[in-house]
């Protein structure tokens, strides 16, 4: 699956770290780090942290997207 | 037929049957195309890029990928929705002939459209001297090919590091090389890290982080030669105060160039500064005319901002990308009075050292910055940057909540220095010069000259000089 985070507009809550912690990752005490492209196993878990985003900051592909190839 | 049931007529003949060609495949061009598709564009949508991979994200490849954690060709963008398009990846657009409306491809096909999206972004400056920028173990970072080489270079442990250049990537990519417990040589030609974007006062608190995490950065000078072994690795930097750096791996963080060149000839606006558009995304032609059915996004669009007394910016940020390419969109399947501009808040982040540094506004607009909260020994901290008394800027080091807040007054023109904020506040908020390089400093020469002498003939002519 592939996501990603506007980090103009995240702020650093984390709240979405411990809800998928292989996939987003606090770097210090506010700079957010991420799997751009994270397994596909793991799309609950990063449906939810997107989910928990108080600014709404984790942009995820749409699951009926993904046979559309370049 | 009236007119106005004509040119509705129009419109929906165009969102129907349309062509309409985006040129570069990358943040700005996905995010137009899915744009274009929101809008009820139903004609036919090719993307052109030169790379071979679908559209992916760049930020990550100067951290994320260098350090190792994710794969460089693991950064690909999620789309918002299905764009329809037909994908002409791994060909560069070489050519755009305005008169017979067709993009020229390297391969020689031509590609006709009604409406063009140039989106061609910039790409990494090279290694000044051609002979050296040969040699094995010389990097730039600018694709994920590049992030690729870059990470299994420095995955196989070489002896020292030497980052040419400590602009934003080069000071990312010195704290991934100190994450990974590499030895790491910074120079640089300004007195500082992160002097161009955020003056002198912020450089010497980076310079002080990059020392802090055991980075051996080098000021003040520049590297005047690289030399190889035998088998043209290279091995030894010369710098310009008479020292020498034994080295393995070299990375030029030298700047950015703007994919340009393929569009001369065409007549637009377009040269060394970008693409000058309107702030609705529409290209100037070169003699300063709007044109109708050329649009620009990104990276490369140069456009009037009415924060910055209307001077022309190129905003090199991600999101001026996203949010370009979907204005850029809407403007071009709509008339007149439904055109939007594109007027951002110029925004920007980056991740070093264990330290969140975001921006909002243009900082080298400005001449002077306070530091407004928080605290600078603990790396924790805001600033505003203001001219002739207006807050034109603001930066926060691991306190990005408070961004908003100095946007905000960005955006409204507040006075400067800002009144003390209610939280927080820094010892002392007295400005001072923010000491950014002199503007002044000529970088380069007009590439345009006017040319005929009746009123008829007048106009301007591109003229590029040999680079």
């Amino acid at each position: 699956m592939r996501i990603v985070v506007d980090l103009n507009r995240c702020q650093g809550y984390a709240q979405c770290v411990p809800l998928a912690p292989t996939v987003l990752k606090l770097n210090g005490e506010e700079a957010l780090m991420y799997d751009p492209n994270p397994d596909d196993s793991l799309r609950q878990q990063v449906l939810r942290a997107a989910a928990s985003c108080p600014v709404q900051a984790i942009i995820v592909d749409r699951l009926d997207e993904k046979g559309e190839k370049a | 037929m009236k007119t106005e049931a004509l040119v509705a007529d129009l419109v929906t003949e165009f969102k129907t049957h349309g062509r309409i060609v985006i040129v570069g495949a990358s943040l700005a061009g996905l995010r137009a195309a899915e744009a274009l598709r929101d809008e009820g564009f139903n004609g036919s949508l090719t993307i052109i890029g030169d790379e071979k991979h679908e559209p992916y994200d760049r930020p990550p490849l100067s951290k994320q990928v260098l350090k190792g954690w994710v794969r460089a060709d693991h950064t690909l963008l999620p789309r918002t929705r299905k764009v329809d398009a037909e994908w002409r990846l791994g060909v560069a657009a070489t050519g755009l002939d305005r008169k017979a409306k067709h993009v020229r491809l390297a391969n020689g096909d031509q590609i006709p459209f009604d409406r063009l999206l140039i989106a061609t972004g910039v790409r990494s400056r090279p290694w000044f001297n051609q002979k050296e920028a040969a040699l094995e173990g010389l990097f730039t970072l600018r694709t994920s090919d590049d992030a690729g080489r870059l990470q299994a270079a420095l995955a196989a442990k070489p002896g020292r590091v030497l980052i040419i250049g400590a602009g934003f990537i080069g000071s990312e990519m010195a704290s991934v090389c100190r994450e990974l417990g590499l030895a790491v040589t910074v120079a640089e030609r300004a007195e500082a890290p992160l002097v161009g974007a955020l003056g002198g006062v912020i450089g010497d608190i980076a310079a002080e982080m990059q020392r802090d995490h055991g980075v051996d950065l080098r000021t003040g000078v520049s590297v005047e030669a690289l030399e190889g072994d035998a088998k043209g690795h290279v091995r030894r930097a010369r710098l310009s105060d008479g020292t020498t750096l034994d080295v393995d791996v070299v990375m030029a963080s030298l700047g950015s160039i703007r994919n340009t060149e393929w569009l001369e000839g065409a007549g637009l606006a377009s040269g060394f500064w970008g693409v000058a558009c309107d702030a609705g995304c529409r290209a100037f032609d070169i003699h300063g005319i709007v044109t109708d059915s050329i649009f620009v996004a990104g990276d490369i669009a140069r456009a009037p901002h009415v924060l910055y007394d209307y001077q022309f910016l190129v905003l090199e940020h991600w999101d001026n990308a996203v949010f370009g390419g979907k204005v850029a969109a809407h403007n071009m399947v709509s008339l007149e009075p439904d055109r939007r501009p594109h007027l951002p808040l110029p925004a920007f982040w980056s991740g070093q050292f264990g330290v969140n540094i975001k921006g909002v506004g243009v900082g080298p607009f400005g001449d002077e910055i306070v530091i407004t909260q928080g605290s600078v020994k603990d790396r924790r901290f805001a600033a505003a940057y203001g001219r002739k008394g207006r807050i034109v800027a603001a930066v926060t080091f691991n306190h990005g909540k408070w961004l908003e807040y100095y946007g905000a007054m960005i955006e409204r023109s507040a006075p400067f220095p800002p009144p003390p904020p209610g939280y927080d506040q820094a010892g002392d908020m007295k400005p001072i010069p923010a000491r950014f390089p002199d503007p002044r400093t000529p970088t380069g020469f007009p590439d345009v000259v006017l040319t005929g002498h009746d009123p008829t003939d007048r106009g301007a002519e591109y003229r590029p000089k040999k680079r």
